[in-house]
């Protein structure tokens, strides 16, 4: 049986991370090596970076951070933000990433999902959605709507048929990210998780909302997801990869409980 | 020196990194004699079975890997590499290695967990493995550690004495192989945390007698 996986996500700007861990003593952190590494030995299933660099040219240096964390942990990671091209996935996979997610270059030009498993294989493609709840549509039926730009655009495209139109093009996973949720604490959004997760066959990496171990029970057993991004609950110190890999062990969740 | 085989089958530093970090000197290379002067070699793989045999065929390298395997040096296939040393493969219907009489099988559509519900393919993610019989590659590693899995099929030898240890999912089935010489894993050690590395460490020292 299948472990759920527990990934820590991390906001690099110019290879530096933009939320430091600040631990209770303000030792702040904000080398996203070091991060990976302290999560690596903690036990985090796998990790998730997003390159939040504004320009094209400063790429360079998420690469070099790629290509060292590569050589410090060695368990799964993927790198998304910015992708635009089968060329800038080639660049990052070479660095040393897992895999590579897509999300607004994809709502823009789907068949970089098709390229880009075709390169390199569908385990190395993960779709990135953000989505926000909206009034039921003829065009959007679910009443989850794709948007891009941190919410402030709406595509007028469906979130179950893009998951859909995605799983086809050879996307391997799906990072499913809810703006209403993100940010809020108050738990993950269930209800779209369970929907997206009960349409496709491939694995559904839930995001945003995350505020205490609960929320990760919740979603992972209830929102039937594969996997539970987290970030300020752990890099603020208010929560810890095994103190969150405990409670689900107890709550009966199976997660990986040796490493 | 440790040989990791090149044959144009997916992303190779990870297996040099997670080997360098163990302190060992290796190479990834396609050189045919640089792979037979190698101590130890090392079969890595993601991809599909028809373009990675296509890809030995082209370079001659299958005729290399008969020859390490049959010097009796150390020879660890991993991912892929478990599973095109067996004979054949149902992906694409594909003539393997044949290192070791067997078929690389899908695994069956419509899964289910033992609470119903349906079972995602690729069987992706940390599972447990069960050791089914006692060997140096094994050394250290308890049945609680995990490992880290991306496939859709599965090595399926002939012998069972040839099957080394089994994970479930769904069922049953083989992930590490050994005879003689030779040892594989379905999963991958150097993307496995530490349970990973100690294999990989366990492979590096491992004296097949």
């Amino acid at each position: 049986m299948l472990s759920r996986r527990i990934i820590p996500c991390l906001d690099v700007r110019e290879g530096r991370t933009t939320k430091g861990i600040k631990f209770k003593n303000n030792v702040d952190i904000g080398d996203p090596v070091e991060m990976a590494k302290l999560y690596y030995e903690q036990g985090a299933d796998e990790i998730v970076f997003y390159d939040i660099t504004a320009s094209h040219e400063k790429r360079d240096i998420m690469i070099d951070v790629v290509r060292r964390v590569a050589e410090t942990i060695f368990i799964p990671f993927s790198v998304g933000g910015g992708i635009r091209t089968v060329d800038d996935m080639r660049a990052v996979l070479l660095a040393g990433a897992e895999k590579v997610s897509v999300n607004s270059a994809a709502v823009k030009n789907p068949e970089i999902i098709r390229q880009g498993a075709e390169a390199f294989g569908n385990q190395c493609v993960v779709l990135g959605m953000d989505v926000k709840q909206v009034e039921v549509s003829e065009t959007i039926p679910s009443g989850y709507e794709i948007v891009i730009n941190g919410g402030r655009k709406h595509m007028g495209m469906d979130a179950v048929q893009w998951a859909l139109k995605a799983q086809e093009l050879g996307a391997g996973e799906i990072c499913l990210n809810s703006i209403d949720a993100d940010g809020m604490k108050t738990g993950y959004e269930v209800n779209l998780t369970r929907l997206i997760s009960e349409t496709v066959d491939i694995p559904v990496i839930a995001s945003g909302g995350a505020g205490e171990p609960e929320h990760l029970r919740e979603v992972l057993t209830d929102g039937k997801a594969d996997a539970a991004l987290i970030a300020s609950m752990v890099h603020y110190g208010d929560y810890t990869v095994p103190g969150i890999k405990e409670y689900l062990h107890n709550a009966g969740v199976k997660v990986r409980n040796r490493w | 020196m440790i040989a990791i085989i090149d044959y144009e089958a997916g992303n190779l530093t990870s297996v040099e990194r997670a080997i360098r970090s163990l302190g060992r000197d290796c190479v990834v290379t396609s050189d045919a004699q640089t792979i037979r002067d190698a101590e130890r070699v090392i079969f890595p793989g993601v991809g599909q079975a028809g373009s990675a045999m296509a890809s030995l065929a082209r370079t001659e390298l299958s005729a290399v890997i008969h020859d390490v395997y049959a010097s009796g040096r150390p020879f660890m296939g991993i991912c892929l590499g478990t599973q095109i040393i067996l004979s054949h493969s149902q992906e694409y219907d594909t003539p393997c290695l044949g290192l070791l009489e067997g078929e690389v099988k899908a695994f069956p559509l419509k899964m289910t967990d033992t609470d119903g519900s349906l079972l995602k393919i690729p069987h992706m993610g940390w599972n447990r493995i069960h050791q089914v019989s006692d060997h140096p590659i094994l050394e250290g590693i308890t049945e609680e550690d995990e490992f880290y899995f991306v496939h859709s099929y599965y090595p399926a030898p002939v012998q069972r004495e040839h099957v080394l240890a089994e994970c479930t999912y769904g069922f049953t089935f083989p992930v590490m192989l050994g005879h003689k010489n030779l040892v594989s894993s379905q999963f991958h050690p150097e993307k496995s945390g530490k349970a990973g590395l100690k294999i990989l460490d366990n492979f590096c020292r491992w004296q097949p007698c």
